[in-house]
């Protein structure tokens, strides 16, 4: 096991990560308490309690779960596309790192970013709403599971994606769709019968519930689900990430 | 051990179809420099790119000390430095930073003394906070050298090291390889500068179409397919090659004014005593001569095109 070398990796992506702290950082922070002044504060108020929270409250596990997916994706994706970009990779290819060690760097790194970004929105939610948090390991748990799920698809993406609108179009055009209509700002059964059923192939209703869970006792779907989602998916990347390594896909001719 | 690689056999065919190698053989020597020569697109960034795992082979191996370069890949990688043709550097780390994530990627712990070493010896330690891309191209050449020098390599890559750098940072590339060499690195450079590879390679290689035409010595080489030529600059212009002279196989140049004479330098028997005492029998009259030895670029150029 190359530990120096994994360590190296991470190192250099935190490291890209505090040179653009003000874009990291703020950018998510202003966006995410501008839902809470529209949605929270100024929508939610004249609306009633969703299952027992109040609106406000009830939101705030979907929007940090939009920017989880949304940051995982495209730090993960733009960590491992850059170096393509720039022809730097040689260097990690011709190294004796394995594959392992390299996914680990690089989404281990995408996915510190992440939680520590969903954190800070969480301390920042606290400003605007009152609210607890009943399983905060469990809490911590969907956090941390999720954001690495989605930073093995964001090194995913970047791999195959050879332009910079290929890096911005899944995100773009998949996950946040799925996320807003994931329930992020409703409960599934707020909705017709039909597409009840229909949001339940969803995979970001699942995370979503899973994580309102942590924190209100209530869910949408029942919580090992959730987390036998989260797991299918992890593997899942896991899998096509192998594939890519044995293979050379994109990276080694 | 004499053999530090070994290649066996090995074939190379992109998707596209394009086959970058084939089936070639080739032994590289512990504490040599090998230049390894040869026209675009003949496939010399493809071998050195399977060597260093950048490339998949699609047939054959190679090993590298014993370890095989697929299956051990920790083993080889370890050992060898990789300095590619072009310049592919993260233009916002500082050059200190990159140059301690490299020897960290190859699994070396921080030693910063001895990445100070690295920097110093290629005058960078000036420039050691500064971002990358505030460097010059030639600044930025030596930057990659110190990456791929900061795990203490026994092998040194070099693909086209001084294409594009200027005759003073050439000459201190040269210098450094030579230190390099000195100190028991081995290493294998491209080079399109045929005047690199005779200033300072052991041994060389010529690669075409993804063959090995020959490798050799570069004294054996230089004498074996080496000619001279004589030249004399004649006081008075001739028409024809003058009669008698044929079994010379004179070539009457530069409007008649000059007669060249190509011999093999190895033979005991030049043969130029004997032209000259038949010139003056004739009295044809010279005011000037000179010979010359044939370059490695004249070979080079005879063997690619001989294809």
């Amino acid at each position: 096991m190359n530990i120096y070398g994994v360590r190296s990796i991470y190192r250099f992506e935190m490291a890209r990560w505090f040179r653009t702290l003000t874009q990291s950082i703020v950018s998510p922070i202003i966006s995410t308490s501008l839902y809470f002044v529209v949605f929270g504060a100024a929508i939610g108020a004249r609306m009633g309690e969703v299952n027992g929270v109040s609106y406000g409250a009830f939101i705030i596990p979907g929007l940090v779960m939009l920017s989880l997916l949304s940051e995982s994706i495209s730090n993960a994706s733009f960590g491992i596309y850059f170096p393509k970009f720039t022809g730097t990779i040689y260097e990690i290819l011709s190294a004796p790192v394995s594959t392992f060690e390299v996914v680990a760097g690089f989404v281990g790194a995408a996915a510190t970013k992440s939680v520590l970004l969903g954190l800070l929105i969480l301390l920042t939610a606290r400003l605007f709403v009152n609210y607890h948090i009943a399983h905060p390991l469990w809490m911590l748990a969907f956090l941390v599971l999720t954001a690495i799920t989605f930073s093995l698809l964001g090194f995913i993406i970047g791999i195959w994606a050879d332009g910079f609108e290929k890096l911005q179009i899944v995100p773009l055009m998949i996950i946040t769709p799925l996320t807003f209509l994931g329930g992020s700002f409703y409960s599934i059964d707020m909705l017709p019968p039909v597409w009840q059923k229909i949001a339940l192939i969803n995979p970001a209703v699942y995370l979503i519930s899973g994580f309102r869970w942590s924190f209100y006792d209530v869910s949408d779907v029942a919580v090992g689900v959730s987390l036998g989602m989260i797991a299918l998916f992890m593997l899942l990347c896991l899998g096509i990430i192998y594939w890519i390594f044995k293979t050379g896909y994109k990276i080694r001719p | 051990m004499k053999q530090l690689i070994s290649i066996r056999g090995l074939s190379k065919t992109y998707d596209s179809g394009f086959q970058a190698l084939k089936h070639l053989d080739l032994d590289i020597h512990r504490g040599e420099i090998f230049a390894l020569l040869g026209p675009n697109g003949a496939g010399k960034t493809t071998l050195i790119g399977i060597i260093c795992g950048i490339v998949n082979p699609s047939s054959g191996t190679v090993t590298v000390d014993g370890h095989d370069v697929v299956l051990d890949y920790r083993a080889t990688r370890t050992k060898i430095g990789l300095v590619p043709q072009e310049l592919c550097t993260d233009s916002f780390e500082t050059v200190w930073a990159t140059v301690n994530f490299s020897r960290g990627l190859f699994g070396k712990p921080r030693d910063h003394a001895f990445v100070e070493k690295v920097l110093r010896d290629l005058s960078l330690w000036d420039k050691r906070h500064s971002k990358i891309l505030a460097l010059s191209g030639g600044m930025k050449r030596r930057v990659m050298m110190a990456k791929a020098l900061s795990h203490q390599p026994d092998i040194l890559f070099l693909d086209e090291p001084t294409a594009g750098v200027d005759v003073e940072l050439r000459r201190d590339m040269w210098e450094m390889v030579r230190e390099l060499r000195d100190r028991g690195v081995t290493i294998i450079l491209t080079t399109h500068y045929i005047e690199e590879a005779q200033e300072m390679a052991d041994r060389i290689g010529i690669i075409s179409n993804g063959e090995l035409i020959l490798v050799e010595e570069k004294a054996a080489l230089m004498s074996k397919l080496g000619k001279k030529q004589l030249t004399l600059q004649l006081q008075k212009p001739l028409n024809n090659v003058p009669e008698g002279l044929e079994s010379f196989a004179l070539e009457l140049t530069d409007n008649g004014c000059s007669l060249v004479y190509t011999f093999d330098a190895q033979n005991e028997q030049t043969g130029i005593g004997t032209l000259l005492r038949t010139l003056a029998e004739r009295g044809i009259d010279f005011k000037n001569l000179h010979s010359s030895e044939s370059s490695l670029e004249d070979i080079f150029v005879n063997l690619v095109r001989g294809r």
